[in-house]
């Protein structure tokens, strides 16, 4: 079980990690520790490894900054199950290895606070008040996450995955 | 009427302009929604994130960049270093670039990465480009196909020498007619991310038709707010640095086609929290601003500067307003010094800052302070983009800046621009009046913008006007 965090829609990358506290700014050691201090006061001290972000649309939108997703991978969310996401925040968490996943009910159906299970092989997050349907990823995206990463990816095979 | 038997085959349609790109970079006819790997003509990494692509690039046990000749490097997101710790991370940026033997190399003060990719002939039209920043779109504005992406995105490209895209979608947008006096090509592409919203290009290539003859400047502010939108690319047809196959076909298919009227579009202010909520200057006239910022890879150029030259030529600024003038280049700095615009900003009352991201990002060069209300010529206008997230962020035109520093509110500068100098004296004096005290850490100003987002139906149909869509 997973606790569900449950943001609205058009998450900027300013939201999830602000600039003056990018990596840059105040270390590769912290930066995680600032994730949603504006948005979410408590976020980084309360967060539990696999827990499941929840959004509406275009979330991540903004700015190209990877340390965003990376600050949430540092704290071991799970995975983000989202109405839709800006397209440089979900290549930046495919490449990372954190499960993006879209579904058009999630947002209706999970409240803050729910605990959920993420399912992927059935396509489902199941939550207290039901279950939200997920969009089945791109072969090419899951093998990336299915490696861990695209660092990891490419380490074993040496090249992307087919596009075919 | 029915048919026997199979209907007759249809053609498919012709390739958009991200099409043409995609196809011929990777080798194989290609339509929207189909993945490509292909190469890139050109990978740029900026200050901001060398750290990770550093780190990327070693995780993937790679020493060297595929190509040294292929990569440029820009020391402009914060810079000159605020502080000890970003100082540091120069250090390295500086002694990665001399390891890798990379020869394009901007230090801090030559400007914005995009303005020089540009200006300096980096971007190739008609191939793919990558960098390592959301406005990389920016390289539309001579027909490339700039995407930005992150950091290990870039370290893989700077690898590889190739990148894995989606062809995208495209959006064609038109312009029609020309712009009044004191309206420009930002006004025009803020009525367009009006219309289409901060997500409606999600993933998309917007293609601009009817921009290919305007001045570069005004074609980069075009294809780098295109990233506004969500947009993947945003490319201007027609330009004279792009080559004859670089034309979308007669019967290229679009997700969706705006057209805009330039001929009477009137000035537009976007207003904080979003780059999509554009309101008409009309609906944002005396708003209280206590510092503007004239720069960036929208509107750092010595075009830009000029607007703002021609309204605080022999004037001073409003005594409760700052006023950040920063060029995009080093080469924008210095025409605008050659022609005296710098100094006229100057007497003004500007602080000239060195070229650069200046404060866009909220790192360096007079951030703000919360309750502060601010007047940007730049492209993002996010809660804390700035510096305080208790700050506001209008965005606009460098006219619109000009006036409002020198009134203090936010107003047309169409009518400045008629009037004699009595009646221009006048018109500053009358805001100025009407702005009284307010401003700097007042509630009011802030409250401002909520009464105008409660009251005005932003993005909504019928109240636009000099624009039609089609779906």
């Amino acid at each position: 079980m997973a606790r569900a965090w449950v943001f609205g829609d058009d998450l900027d990358t300013d939201q999830i990690v602000p600039g003056r506290y990018a990596p840059f700014m105040v270390g590769q050691d912290k930066f995680h520790t600032y994730a949603f201090c504006d948005a979410r006061p408590g976020f980084a001290k309360t967060v539990q490894p696999g827990d499941i972000l929840v959004g509406g649309e275009n979330f991540g939108c903004g700015s190209s900054r990877e340390y965003a997703p990376a600050a949430l991978k540092k704290l071991g969310v799970g995975g983000i199950v989202a109405k839709s996401f800006a397209r440089i925040f979900f290549r930046n968490c495919v490449n990372l290895g954190i499960p993006v996943i879209e579904s058009a009910d999630a947002i209706a159906l999970v409240r803050d606070g729910d605990a959920v299970t993420l399912d992927a092989a059935a396509g489902l997050l199941r939550a207290p008040h039901g279950e939200a349907h997920l969009r089945p990823l791109a072969p090419f995206a899951q093998e990336i996450l299915a490696a861990g990463g695209v660092v990891a990816y490419l380490r074993e095979h040496g090249d992307f995955p087919s596009v075919r | 009427m029915a048919y026997r038997g199979a209907p007759p085959p249809v053609d498919p349609p012709g390739p958009t302009v991200a099409e043409l790109i995609l196809s011929r970079a990777s080798g194989r006819d290609v339509r929207a929604g189909d993945l490509v790997i292909a190469p890139v003509s050109r990978v740029m990494v900026h200050d901001s994130v060398i750290d990770a692509v550093m780190k990327g690039l070693a995780d993937l046990g790679k020493e060297k960049v595929w190509d040294t000749s292929k990569v440029c490097v820009f020391v402009d997101h914060a810079a000159p270093a605020p502080t000890p710790v970003v100082a540091d991370s120069h250090r390295v940026l500086r002694g990665w670039v001399r390891d890798q033997g990379i020869v394009t190399f901007y230090d801090a003060g030559e400007g914005v990465c995009h303005q020089i990719m540009v200006e300096e002939g980096y971007c190739e039209p008609g191939t793919v480009i990558v960098g390592s920043d959301s406005h990389s779109n920016s390289y539309g504005a001579v027909g490339s196909f700039g995407a930005g992406m992150g950091a290990t995105d870039i370290a893989v490209a700077l690898a590889l020498g190739r990148t894995w895209l989606r062809v995208p979608e495209s959006i064609k947008v038109t312009f029609t007619g020309t712009p009044r006096r004191g309206v420009t090509m930002k006004d025009a592409i803020m009525r367009v991310v009006r219309e289409i919203g901060t997500d409606g290009a999600r993933y998309a290539c917007v293609e601009f038709h009817g921009a290919g003859a305007l001045p570069q400047g005004d074609r980069i502010t075009l294809a780098g707010m295109t990233t506004e939108m969500g947009a993947k690319a945003g490319i201007v047809v027609g330009t004279p640095e792009a080559p004859a196959w670089l034309r979308p076909a007669g019967d290229a298919r679009y997700v969706r086609e705006v057209t805009v009227d330039l001929s009477t579009l009137e000035p537009q202010i976007a207003i904080p929290p979003r780059v999509d909520q554009v309101s008409d200057v009309s609906g944002a006239i005396g708003i209280p601003v206590d510092i503007v910022f004239l720069g960036s890879c929208t509107n750092g150029r010595v075009v830009d500067m000029r607007q703002a030259a021609e309204l605080l030529r022999g004037r001073r600024i409003h005594p409760r307003v700052r006023l950040e003038v920063v060029p995009s280049s080093r080469r924008q700095f210095e025409d605008a010094m050659a022609d005296g615009t710098l100094g006229i900003l100057s007497s003004a009352g500007a602080v000239i800052g060195s070229s650069g991201c200046g404060p866009c990002l909220g790192r360096t060069g007079g951030v703000l302070a919360g309750e502060e209300v601010c007047f940007s010529t730049a492209n993002r206008n996010y809660k804390g983009r700035m510096g305080s997230p208790d700050a506001s962020i209008y965005l606009g035109s460098p006219y619109v800046a000009a006036v409002a520093a020198l009134t203090g509110v936010i107003d047309d500068p169409r009518p400045y621009l008629e009037a004699s100098d009595a009646e221009f004296d006048a018109l500053v004096a009358k805001r100025r009046t009407e702005r009284g005290d307010r401003g700097a850490a007042s509630a009011r100003s802030g409250d401002r913008a909520r009464e105008l987002l409660a009251a005005i139906p932003l993005r909504a149909g019928p109240w636009v006007t000099g624009m039609e869509v089609e779906d």
